[in-house]
């Protein structure tokens, strides 16, 4: 288990280091001069000059590379050049948008997907069934931000339920926090629990042709106690790295929809910021967001092999 | 994976279309697509407006004979607009499918090819990296800072479908490395190099059919999540993402703007996926069998 732990740790490490590198050259090699990239061909030479300063592109590239590594972990992100504040004061008042919206997301999926693929497996083939798979078909088709355009007209247009974008904010109370969060879910979760929907039903599937599933129907174990106590929890293994996998999407894939809703999440953060040709923020928050999902993916690996000490030995 | 012989005879191409025929995932996946399709070569040769042409004491107006799908908020036909817009998404989702191919097969069949050393660990662990990658991301990313284009957005789709084809070659085509016939071949003294294109490839082409129609779905999506949020295809190409961006503040006045190309792109989808769906089926009876 150690030594599973230290090669998962250093090829995260690698991955990360490589994810660095990789953003550091989209964002300050590749447009040339990111100061006037950022400032675009009307700047004044003095602004130019100052920006080109606090850049540190008098600096070579190897230099500004480990000095924005260096920063990022002692946790400084730099200066938002848009917002004039520090990055890491923006992450952090952002974080608490985004991350709530991807556990509600992530919970609507969990919610809707796991009984729809539970009964429609222990239901093989009925009108369930093909129900549940040709909904998620459908929802699988159904791209998220025209869904949420689609809940924004029926429910916050038309109905009135729901205001039609923006953040109460939390000191609102935690009901107004979540109400204006929930539309964004919905249409976050759909495509995400169609395709969960899906694992969880084949992932049965698999199970209860296992012999150890013949073996409790033999000894008279009744058709739901085998479904509830063997198959399910036995197929619940590769269902819950998927689970994981999303998780890390919801956070990143969420950019997106925060755009339709007009949510200050770091999706629209990032955005903004490249709008604004902001690099800095763009640059760290990006950063951050691929370590989240680096990370995640990581955990998520390490938790399938705790659950199912058949993997250690493995790779 | 079901082994073709290299030399595919007539009897087993009329199995092949009679499966085809039967498999209704695949009839119905295939006439979506076929119309999608059609819509995007009609598009070519004929709209019934110009798509770009403004018509403002005409605009927001709903379904007419005139206006099959209504007008926008500028009086331009948006069943043109639509034509058009098919175009543009498919022929992005395409060339991004293609990228992943020309440059994934190649690198996942070198990959088996050279299986177990450090050149295959390198191939391996850059796909794994891209994979780790947020990829849209990424994409936005990189249409930012290129600025936002058709062609940039068909890049940035693209690298990320290169390690989803090499990852998938490279499986397919470790387990041939082991049969027979490749064991035979390389008797008969042939290099690594031409039992790949000529063994390997033809025996992993149904495989990567079925996952390129999968990738195009997904471009599809990825395409017009660029285009919605500015990067994809510029005005005044017309392009459903770039359509339902401009739906969004106008939806209760003029609802259809943002349901048609909404639908263009759910049947698209839809119709590749079942497409997908039915040609697997048809290529492996084996896994039907076991899903069933």
């Amino acid at each position: 288990m150690t030594s599973f732990l230290f090669g998962r740790i250093v090829s995260m490490a690698i991955s990360l280091l490589v994810a660095s590198i990789i953003i550091f050259a989209i964002l300050e090699i590749l447009p040339g001069d990111p100061a006037q990239f950022m400032l675009g061909v009307n700047a004044q030479p003095d602004t130019l000059q100052a920006l080109r300063t606090q850049l540190g592109l008098d600096q070579p590239v190897i230099l500004r590379y480990f000095s924005w590594m260096a920063g990022m972990l002692h946790g400084d992100f730099g200066i938002s050049y848009t917002y004039r504040s520090p990055v890491t004061e923006l992450v952090l008042q952002r974080v608490a948008v985004s991350a709530p919206l991807a556990l509600y997301a992530l919970t609507l999926t969990i919610l809707v997907a796991f009984p729809a693929g539970i009964i429609a497996a222990a239901r093989r083939n009925s009108a369930t069934d093909l129900t549940v798979m040709g909904a998620t078909q459908i929802g699988v088709a159904v791209p998220n931000f025209w869904f949420a355009i689609i809940l924004m007209w029926v429910f916050a247009v038309t109905l009135h339920w729901f205001s039609a974008g923006g953040f109460a904010g939390w000191n609102k109370g935690f009901f107004e926090g979540i109400k204006s969060l929930t539309l964004p879910a919905i249409a976050l979760a759909l495509p995400q629990a169609s395709i969960l929907a899906r694992v969880m039903r084949s992932s049965l599937l698999d199970t209860l042709g296992e012999d150890y599933i013949r073996t409790a129907r033999a000894k008279g174990l009744s058709q739901n106690k085998t479904l509830w106590r063997h198959a399910v929890r036995n197929a619940l293994i590769p269902v819950l790295t998927i689970v994981g996998l999303q998780f890390s999407f919801l956070l990143a894939g969420a950019i997106i929809i925060e755009n339709v809703f007009y949510l200050p999440g770091l999706g629209r953060l990032i955005f903004q910021g490249i709008t604004q040709r902001d690099l800095i923020t763009v640059k760290s928050v990006v950063m951050l967001l691929v370590f989240a999902v680096i990370f995640v993916n990581f955990l998520v690996e390490v938790a399938y092999v705790l659950i199912d000490p058949r993997l250690r030995h493995q790779r | 994976m079901s082994e073709v012989s290299p030399v595919i005879s007539e009897s087993r191409t009329r199995e092949l279309l009679r499966s085809a025929l039967r498999s209704r995932s695949f009839v119905a996946g295939a006439i979506l697509t076929a119309i999608i399709l059609l819509s995007a070569l009609t598009s070519l040769v004929w709209t019934p407006y110009d798509f770009a042409a403004q018509d403002i004491p005409n605009k927001l107006q709903g379904f007419s004979a005139e206006h099959w799908f209504g007008t926008d908020q500028y009086g331009r036909d948006v069943f043109s607009m639509i034509l058009v817009g098919a175009r543009t998404s498919i022929i992005v989702a395409l060339l991004a499918v293609g990228l992943g191919i020309g440059l994934g097969v190649p690198l996942g069949l070198l990959a088996a090819a050279v299986r177990g050393t450090l050149l295959d660990e390198v191939v391996m662990r850059g796909n794994d990296l891209v994979f780790a990658f947020p990829a849209l991301l990424i994409a936005i990313l990189i249409t930012a800072v290129f600025g936002p284009s058709a062609i940039n957005a068909m890049i940035a789709i693209g690298i990320f479908n290169i390690p989803v084809f090499a990852r998938l070659s490279r499986a397919a085509a470790l387990s041939l490395w082991t049969r027979e016939f490749v064991l035979a071949a390389r008797v008969a003294g042939k290099g690594t190099a031409r039992i790949s294109v000529e063994h390997i490839l033809p025996n992993i082409a149904n495989t990567l059919i079925v996952q390129g129609t999968i990738q195009f779905s997904l471009g599809i999506l990825a395409e017009a999540a660029l285009a919605y949020v500015g990067l994809g295809a510029q005005p005044p190409i017309p392009s459903w993402g770039k359509m339902l961006a401009d739906s969004q503040t106008l939806v209760s006045l003029a609802p259809h703007l943002a349901i048609i190309p909404g639908l263009a792109i759910v049947l698209t989808v839809l119709g590749l996926n079942l497409m997908g769906d039915g040609l697997r089926d048809i290529f492996d009876p084996r896994t039907r069998r076991s899903r069933q």
